[in-house]
């Protein structure tokens, strides 16, 4: 084992932790902040994929440049999902919030399957095997954009729950709704709004993803649990804590298929999450609860 | 009044495969009665215990493996596969328990870890020379008794009732018994529960174990009736959504809420294939029905049997 | 004669506050003591230092002639010091009967033996019509009932009530006083936490006076009430010396 593998794996972890970060933003605020345990997520994802997909197996219309619509489209969905389906269904209860959002993901997985089949598809574009050149080291550009484009989203998100009304709005809402209401903010409008931000950032992430990805029904199953080990490992609503626990896990995903294979290597994430939750519940940015 | 009825008339229903000839009746009761063997080992967690898992794949996947490796690797008779699989899951049952109820687990935080460990051992046994990686394994035909295997599916259908009638007899005696009543008070309110004696974690881990072996004996069952085990069969997402489906949709925390549960989504199957053949449409409308369920009927079809009563 | 329950130094730090500071006391086999103060005094978190809810960080806690300083919760339930709560905390999910239920079954492992003493004593306590009701049916003063009445069931050497006159009407708090002789002439001691003055003079022979975590006075209800020390720490400082010469 070279130093130059290791090294091409760490950097490999890192560029994939930056395509996990996307995913994982939404949740963050999602889960993070509302303490909704979406568990549509990954599902959702999978959609918003099929979307640009679509888009670009129809319409020949590159996921770059469907970015905008696909997020603006996801964004509406998740607004309604929220407003009508989930809302309605729990009432706000935990329990009952969790096993909606797993309805929700049942749902989405099997109407995908029957209308696509279980058949894998890819989006190939210019991007897809693009590779630049740093140094010794050869890195996919399409995943390059993507670090970029979540480090940019991250910042984005922070400066909006920090720095606007908007924000300041959810994080009332989420941490005392009736307070919220007291002062005029309309709570379930408010999740609403939270919600559909979350599912928008799907849609981006779901453009950035297709290039150097592929889309099936069943990759909401791979996203789900390596975007909740994001939200808990970085620290329950943090958005900075979700982009380090993103790039994290990318290393330890990476570093654990080359210590340990390619079979075990998928291990790193779920024994991850189980220690997280185990020792360290907070996670490395989140105060204890 | 009301269960007696539905019992009486479930117990009907489950002679009818015995009287009429046809294989594949048979085959669907016997489908419907794993379902519902399984759902009951989730409710004792989930529904008596509050524990809402989705990772119960864990529990019928060692059950699984423990009887297909027992055979295929060690030569063993497959009739300890019953015994060894359901200790076995008691015991991975408690250590889960005691592991995440110790670090405070709870809720949704409970409901992920159980489907991280799901996950992990299909990653194990997806990995290893010992479970047969990928490929899983195949454990040879040969009808008889000594073999554990039944040419007449009505044998293997006849073994599943028993199963279930033990499951369904243990969830009998804790809706009774002193473990199940201190196991419903520690739902409720763990605080109160200190305050009178009783060690919130024991009561839970203990939970978990039960509910663990009962499920792995599910486990055991199936991979005996189609002689194949692999990762995804036994680990996979699929199998702990349809566990805590069967539970939920019957009616989490009774008795009886997991038979008409798996009765139900048993109907959708078949009642779906009649329509489409198309894969994923079945599941789909089990999704349908959580939703409904969950909205609507949160108690389960159990209760609404009873006129909804709280 | 040795003490049922002796706190001794007792102290408990929450990050930079002493919530408790050295606090000591003690209550008599089959004896009533009060523990009041204003608001903040720390008497809640002394009930859970002593109740094992929290760990003390000093003194000694022992019960019955052994030391349960730092022991849990349950066990300390198991050897006969049961608590109940300030903000009620029944079993929402479960009956009455089956409330009260969980309590005997501490000393008992036959289901029905332990139905029958639930009932008996629900009954006591005054909620045989609620008996096979949703114990979230119930009314605040019901919930009290049913709280001493889940904790009787365990068949305790000492209660701890944690003011369990908190939302009661005149005529239930005179209901529950007199409960509460019943059930102490019956050999159970009581350390109640008590912001009502009338239910602490009909009941108690002892009182303890705490205030910013520290103990100021002790003794008889009627030499606590004439305590200046007391009253200041009530009604603010100079207090006292006004209402002497009002």
């Amino acid at each position: 084992m070279t130093l130059e593998i290791v090294a091409a794996a760490l950097v490999g972890g890192l560029l994939t932790g930056g395509v996990y970060a996307l995913v994982a933003l939404g949740l963050t605020l999602i889960y993070g902040v509302l303490h909704i345990v979406n568990f549509a997520h990954g599902s959702l994802l999978m959609v918003a994929m099929f979307a640009a997909w679509l888009l670009f197996a129809r319409f020949h219309i590159d996921p770059y440049a469907s970015l905008p619509l696909v997020t603006l489209v996801m964004f509406a969905f998740g607004w309604v999902l929220y407003r009508f389906v989930i809302a309605r269904i729990s009432r706000g209860e935990d329990r009952a919030i969790l096993l909606a959002t797993l309805g929700i993901a049942v749902v989405l997985d099997n109407a995908a399957l029957v209308l696509f089949t279980g058949d894998v598809r890819t989006a190939e574009t210019a991007w897809s095997f693009a590779m630049v050149e740093a140094g010794p080291l050869l890195l996919p550009a399409a995943k390059l954009v993507s670090f970029g484009v979540a480090l940019a989203l991250g910042c984005a998100l922070w400066l909006l729950m920090t720095a606007t009304d908007t924000g300041r709005a959810i994080r009332a809402v989420a941490h005392e709704p009736e307070g919220a209401r007291l002062v005029g903010i309309r709570p379930a409008r408010t999740f609403a709004l939270a919600y559909g931000i979350g599912t928008g950032c799907l849609g981006a992430a779901a453009c950035l993803l297709l290039p150097s990805f592929y889309v099936s029904p069943q990759i909401g199953h791979v996203f789900v649990l390596v975007a909740f080990t994001i939200v808990v490992l970085g620290g329950m609503g943090s958005f900075p804590g979700a982009v380090v626990g993103a790039l994290l896990l990318g290393v330890v995903e990476s570093l654990g298929g080359l210590l340990l294979g390619e079979s075990l290597g998928p291990i790193g994430v779920s024994l991850s999450f189980i220690a997280v939750l185990l020792l360290r519940p907070q996670g490395l940015f989140g105060a204890r609860a | 009044m009301i269960s007696r009825i539905v019992a009486i008339a479930l117990a009907a229903l489950a002679l009818v495969p015995f009287a009429l000839p046809s294989q594949s009746l048979v085959s669907l009761a016997f489908l419907a009665v794993v379902a519902a063997l399984l759902g009951t080992g989730w409710n004792i967690a989930g529904g008596f215990g509050g524990l809402t898992s989705f990772g119960h794949a864990i529990f019928f996947g060692v059950g699984a493996y423990a009887t297909a490796l027992l055979q295929a690797r060690h030569g063993l008779s497959p009739w300890l596969g019953l015994p060894v699989g359901a200790m076995l899951g008691g015991l991975i049952g408690w250590l889960i328990g005691v592991a995440a109820f110790r670090a405070g687990l709870r809720g949704s935080y409970f409901a992920l870890v159980t489907l991280a460990f799901a996950e992990a051992f299909r990653v194990i046994a997806n990995s290893l020379d010992y479970t047969g990686g990928g490929l899983g394994i195949l454990i040879p035909l040969r009808p008889g008794l000594s073999s554990f295997q039944f040419a007449d599916r009505r044998t293997s259908y006849a073994l599943a009732l028993a199963l279930l009638a033990v499951a369904l007899a243990v969830s009998a005696w804790l809706r009774r018994s002193r473990f199940g009543a201190r196991l419903a008070a520690v739902r409720e309110s763990e605080d109160a529960a200190r305050a009178l004696g009783i060690e919130p974690l024991h009561v839970k881990a203990a939970a978990l174990a039960l509910s663990g072996a009962i499920t792995a004996t599910g486990g055991v069952l199936y991979t005996q009736t189609y002689l194949y085990i692999d990762p995804t069969i036994a680990f996979g997402p699929e199998r702990s959504v349809e566990m805590l489906l069967v539970a939920m949709v019957g009616g989490a925390g009774t008795v009886l809420g997991p038979l008409l549960g798996a009765l139900v989504l048993q109907g959708i199957t078949e009642g779906s294939r009649a329509l489409s053949t198309t894969p994923g449409v079945a599941p789909m409308l089990y999704g349908l029905v959580l939703l409904a369920v969950v909205g609507l009927l949160p108690g389960g079809i159990v209760r609404l049997l009873r006129g909804r009563a709280a | 004669m040795s003490a049922l329950l002796r706190v001794e130094g007792l102290s408990k730090r929450f990050g930079g506050l002493l919530a408790v500071r050295d606090v000591t006391l003690e209550v008599q086999e089959g004896g009533i003591v009060a523990l009041i103060g204003p608001n903040g005094a720390g008497k809640t978190t002394s009930f859970a230092a002593i109740a094992g809810f929290v760990r003390p960080d000093a003194g000694r806690v022992s019960f019955a002639g052994t030391d349960v300083t730092g022991w849990a919760t349950p066990r300390i339930a198991a050897l006969g010091m049961v608590r109940t709560f300030q903000i009620t905390q029944p079993f929402a999910g479960l009956t009455v009967a089956e409330n009260i239920r969980v309590g005997a079954f501490l000393h008992t492992a036959s289901p029905a033996r332990a139905m029958e003493q639930a009932r008996a004593i629900g009954t006591t306590l005054g909620l045989a019509s609620f008996l096979e009701r949703p114990a979230a049916a119930l009314t605040v003063a019901g919930r009290k009932r049913l709280e001493l009445a889940r904790a009787l069931a365990t068949r305790p050497r000492l209660l701890l009530l944690d003011e369990v006159m908190a939302g009661l009407n005149p005529s239930e708090v005179d209901e529950i006083v007199a409960l509460l002789r019943t059930i102490v002439s019956s050999g159970v001691a009581v350390l109640m936490i008590e912001h009502l003055m009338q239910a602490v003079a009909a009941l108690a022979s002892h009182v303890y006076v705490l205030s910013e975590g520290a103990l100021i006075a002790q003794g008889p209800p009627a030499a606590i009430a004439r305590d200046p020390a007391v009253v200041e720490a009530y009604l603010g400082h100079g207090a006292a010396a006004t209402l002497a010469n009002a």
